[in-house]
């Protein structure tokens, strides 16, 4: 019934926007094609304004995650983790989820592949990895665009959020299918 | 507090180099580098179609009043979390759209609206090199957000014949919820803790 439900919306979602903006507009004498091309102008140099930003923070990324420095990290604070009920198998996961969207969901596809869906580490990984957003990326994208290079404390409201996630999926998947 | 990035750009580096000296693998940061500049532009340069897409509806919805409709039905929630933006200021438009976008799992139309959302408040920031207060309270919800319809995750789940694939959407409302909480706390008591120093 929810899947049902959840699978309509999102299958509708992008049509029926695609058909309701344009059509509100047409109502509205708005001239729409015109609008839309001078709307769709921006996405350019929005996009592009992006990417000296996007370089230096995934360079980053990618060499503290290939060079294993990751999972040097993620080893020594095992111990915290497991003590709050976290199967250690999910810690580079945990780990990975303020920097690398991708890699996140790699990872969960990964444990679901060998632990399965329905077992504890499957869901758990679900949850973690649609909670939270990938602060780091998001914060690079956004403040990339307009030219803002300092961030003031936006990085460490973005980090509390994501531990906050991590240990609030933690808990509640410990409370619900353990 | 404003310099926090630059450290932790450089600790990804150091840490980096230094564990791939130490695990004689020191090709790989060779490889991971130029492979993942090469990523970022990729993925820019692919961003550039559906920005359009959206940004074009955006202006249709604008032109309309749609947008400016939109954010007077939310006004008493937005006057209070970004008392910086005049109340019937643009950006706030923007700002719900990428919201509501988030919240319904919609993530290409998400990032047009919040750079869009961006945009705006940069104008009201004067240009400036560094973030107002808007814009962190604007990141602290974004990258918090709830999402009732986490398709992807849901989509691995079915792949993998999962019994119930959506079980977890309670739990992630659940969790991103605690986040989002935190991040809007945390976010007015750093604003406030903020202003006192400066």
């Amino acid at each position: 019934m929810l899947m049902s439900i959840l699978n309509t919306i999102s299958r509708w979602a992008i049509p029926a926007l695609l058909l309701l903006i344009p059509l509100w507009g047409m109502l509205r004498k708005v001239p729409v094609y015109e609008a839309f091309v001078e709307g769709a102008e921006e996405g350019f140099s929005t996009a592009v304004k992006v990417i000296p930003f996007l370089v230096g923070m995934l360079v980053a990324i990618s060499v503290f995650r290939a060079s294993g420095a990751l999972d040097v990290i993620s080893q020594a604070c095992e111990p915290l983790l497991v003590r709050v009920g976290a199967p250690s198998e999910v810690l580079p996961l945990a780990f990975m989820r303020p920097f690398s969207g991708n890699g996140v969901l790699g990872m969960a596809t990964e444990l679901m592949k060998t632990f399965g869906p329905d077992s504890f580490i499957g869901r758990l990984a679900s949850t973690m990895q649609g909670t939270t957003d990938t602060t780091f990326f998001v914060l690079t994208v956004y403040f990339g665009s307009v030219g803002v290079v300092r961030y003031k404390y936006a990085v460490f409201t973005g980090l509390l959020a994501d531990i906050t996630g991590l240990l609030a999926s933690i808990y509640i998947c410990n409370v619900l299918f353990r | 507090m404003s310099r926090l990035l630059n450290y932790i750009w450089m600790f990804l580096l150091i840490s980096g180099i230094a564990a791939a000296a130490f695990n004689g693998r020191i090709e790989v940061v060779t490889a991971a580098a130029l492979q993942s500049a090469r990523d970022a532009v990729e993925i820019c340069i692919s961003m550039i179609g559906v920005m359009c897409l959206w940004l074009g509806l955006l202006k249709i919805g604008e032109k309309a009043g749609m947008v400016e409709a939109l954010s007077r039905l939310v006004k008493p929630v937005t006057v209070r979390l970004f008392p910086s933006v005049p109340p019937d200021h643009p950006a706030l438009g923007a700002i719900i759209m990428n919201i509501s976008a988030n919240i319904l799992g919609l993530g290409s139309a998400a990032t047009p609206f919040g750079l869009r959302a961006m945009k705006e408040m940069q104008e009201l920031n004067g240009g400036r090199k560094e973030a107002s207060e808007a814009m962190c309270t604007f990141l602290a919800l974004n990258t918090s957000c709830i999402t009732i319809i986490p398709a992807t995750i849901i989509a691995v789940r079915v792949n993998f014949n999962s019994a119930n694939p959506t079980e977890i959407v309670g739990p992630t409302i659940f969790a991103t919820a605690c986040a989002m909480v935190v991040a809007t706390s945390a976010d007015y008591l750093f604003r406030r803790a903020n202003r006192r120093k400066s």
